[in-house]
């Protein structure tokens, strides 16, 4: 039992070591020509914009429930004149970023993992390289790239929304104006909250597109293998985004302390 | 034979896929233009072969030399300067499935020339008449039959005009007349200079192309020569494999 034990943990770690030096070695390979900057902005667009109606919905219906929440947290206490702050805090803060990334690892995750995994089972892989075309640069890194970018601006696409959201929420009860609503919204948003926690979403698209890439290059057993990287893209890279995000807020903390 | 000296040579090359043993010490030596065919039963390891010429897998021990490099150690651009001067049409094809047909055979030029779109389309569209799939440009590799996926694998296997074409099972899953038209295809090529290394179940294709035929059997090259010298071995199953004109 211990041994067993033993093994997975090992298993685990060597797992985890791989995937790191897949990613290392895909942000050198960025860095070095040729740069496939064609494929970066076709990637750009597949993963960021056509998941935009998806964060936007998302964002949205996240700050209505978020508002209703608040509002019946905050009416206790009589201070509803916070429920804007409160909500545009919490959202841009943490649940906005972290549910971005969750989202993405489902949509993107997946797509990547079962794309290039069928492109492994299919010889496709070997045939670009056959063509004379670095595989690992032209499928992987432009993948990585792609959602390192894409991450930060859906981001802030939800974070709007949601911000949105609230408002519709919160106007038809109370009636609170536009105006109104976005200048108490952003009166305890500094940059310092906003930037970080926005930029830290570079990390969980480099997570994203690392796990899936990985897994999809690693691709073996045919068709069933292409559905395992696909389902283990979504579910590694999930895990691996709550468990950053705890290091990455501790981050941040230490980076940007908050005032006293 | 045509040959002026050895565009590929594999020497004493063995390779292991875990406690399988693939290859087992190999040596074989391919003269500029001429055609070598490798024979064998199916898993006995010719695809393996023609993906160490190419540079896809590495041999545990041995040498793989391509026009007098030695590919089995070389990497990123030297690797892929020497592939520019190969092209190889996978058992599958393995096309592209997310672009054209013939996006896949102007793939390589758009990667490797510097020429302008029209010139592209125009000599994809002519690689793509060379292996009779001239109506199928625009058409989706999923559209494709078996046999046209293969020819338009061979396509662009042709994009850049290599000097040297590895081929695995050309003629697999192509009617009779197609499959003579792809022969023809091959020889045309290796009477303009190119060097073929072409794996085969097909006896009368390879009587008709190669110069030189080998055959692998459990990972060994168990006999090599004419076709004439093939039909003489004194291995019963070359001798059985040679008499059975197989096609496909």
């Amino acid at each position: 039992m211990t041994q067993r034990v033993g093994a997975a943990i090992l298993a685990a770690l060597a797992w985890t070591g791989d995937v790191f030096l897949f990613g290392l070695r895909a942000l050198r390979e960025a860095f070095r020509p040729p740069f496939e900057f064609g494929e970066i902005a076709r990637h750009v667009y597949e993963i960021g914009w056509r998941s935009a109606p998806l964060i936007a919905t998302s964002g949205f219906a996240i700050g209505v429930v978020l508002s209703m929440h608040t509002r019946a947290s905050l009416e206790r206490f009589g201070a509803e004149a916070m429920i804007p702050a409160g909500l545009a805090l919490a959202l841009i803060k943490e649940t906005g970023p972290l549910t971005c990334g969750l989202l993405m690892s489902g949509r993107v995750g997946a797509g990547i993992g079962a794309e290039l995994g069928a492109m492994k089972v299919t010889e496709q892989i070997d045939a670009l390289e056959a063509v004379a075309v670095d595989s690992f640069k032209f499928l992987a890194v432009t993948r990585i790239i792609a959602c390192i970018i894409a991450m930060p601006l859906l981001t802030s696409i939800m974070d709007f929304c949601g911000i949105l959201g609230g408002y519709l929420a919160e106007t038809s009860i109370s009636g609170m104006s536009w105006e109104l609503y976005f200048r108490r919204a952003f009166s305890l948003i500094e940059f310092d909250d906003f930037i970080p926690a926005t930029l830290k979403t570079a990390v969980f698209g480099l997570i994203i597109g690392t796990v899936a890439s990985y897994l999809g290059f690693t691709t073996t057993s045919g068709t069933e293998g292409v559905g395992q990287a696909s389902t283990r893209s979504v579910v590694l890279a999930s895990i691996l985004i709550i468990v950053s995000n705890v290091v990455l807020v501790k981050f941040i903390f230490f980076m940007f302390p908050e005032p006293a | 034979m045509s040959g002026e000296g050895p565009a590929i040579q594999l020497e004493g090359v063995t390779k292991s896929f875990g406690s399988r043993k693939v290859l087992d010490d190999i040596s074989i030596e391919v003269s500029e233009g001429t055609a070598f065919c490798l024979l064998g039963r199916s898993g006995t390891g010719k695809s393996v072969t023609l993906k160490h010429i190419i540079g896809l897998l590495q041999p545990d021990s041995g040498r793989v030399l391509v026009h007098g490099k030695d590919v089995s150690h070389m990497k990123g651009a030297e690797l892929s300067e020497i592939r520019r001067s190969m092209g190889f049409l996978f058992q599958n094809a393995a096309l592209f499935d997310s672009i054209s047909v013939g996006e896949n055979v102007a793939f390589p030029l758009r990667r490797h020339t510097d020429w302008g779109d029209d010139k592209i389309r125009q000599v994809a569209k002519a690689k793509l008449t060379d292996v009779g799939l001239e109506k199928d440009f625009d058409k989706m590799p999923a559209d494709l039959s078996g046999g046209m996926k293969k020819r338009a694998g061979l396509a662009r296997a042709m994009a850049l005009d290599p000097d040297i074409l590895l081929v695995d099972e050309p003629s697999a899953g192509l009617d009779p007349i197609t499959a003579d038209e792809i022969d023809e295809l091959l020889v045309d090529l290796k009477h303009k200079g190119t060097t073929l290394v072409v794996v085969t179940h097909n006896i009368p294709s390879a009587r008709h192309i190669g110069d030189e035929l080998g055959f692998l059997h459990e990972g060994r090259l168990i006999a090599r020569g004419s076709a004439a010298d093939l039909e003489r071995s004194d291995h019963d199953m070359v001798r059985t494999f040679m008499r059975s004109e197989g096609a496909g």
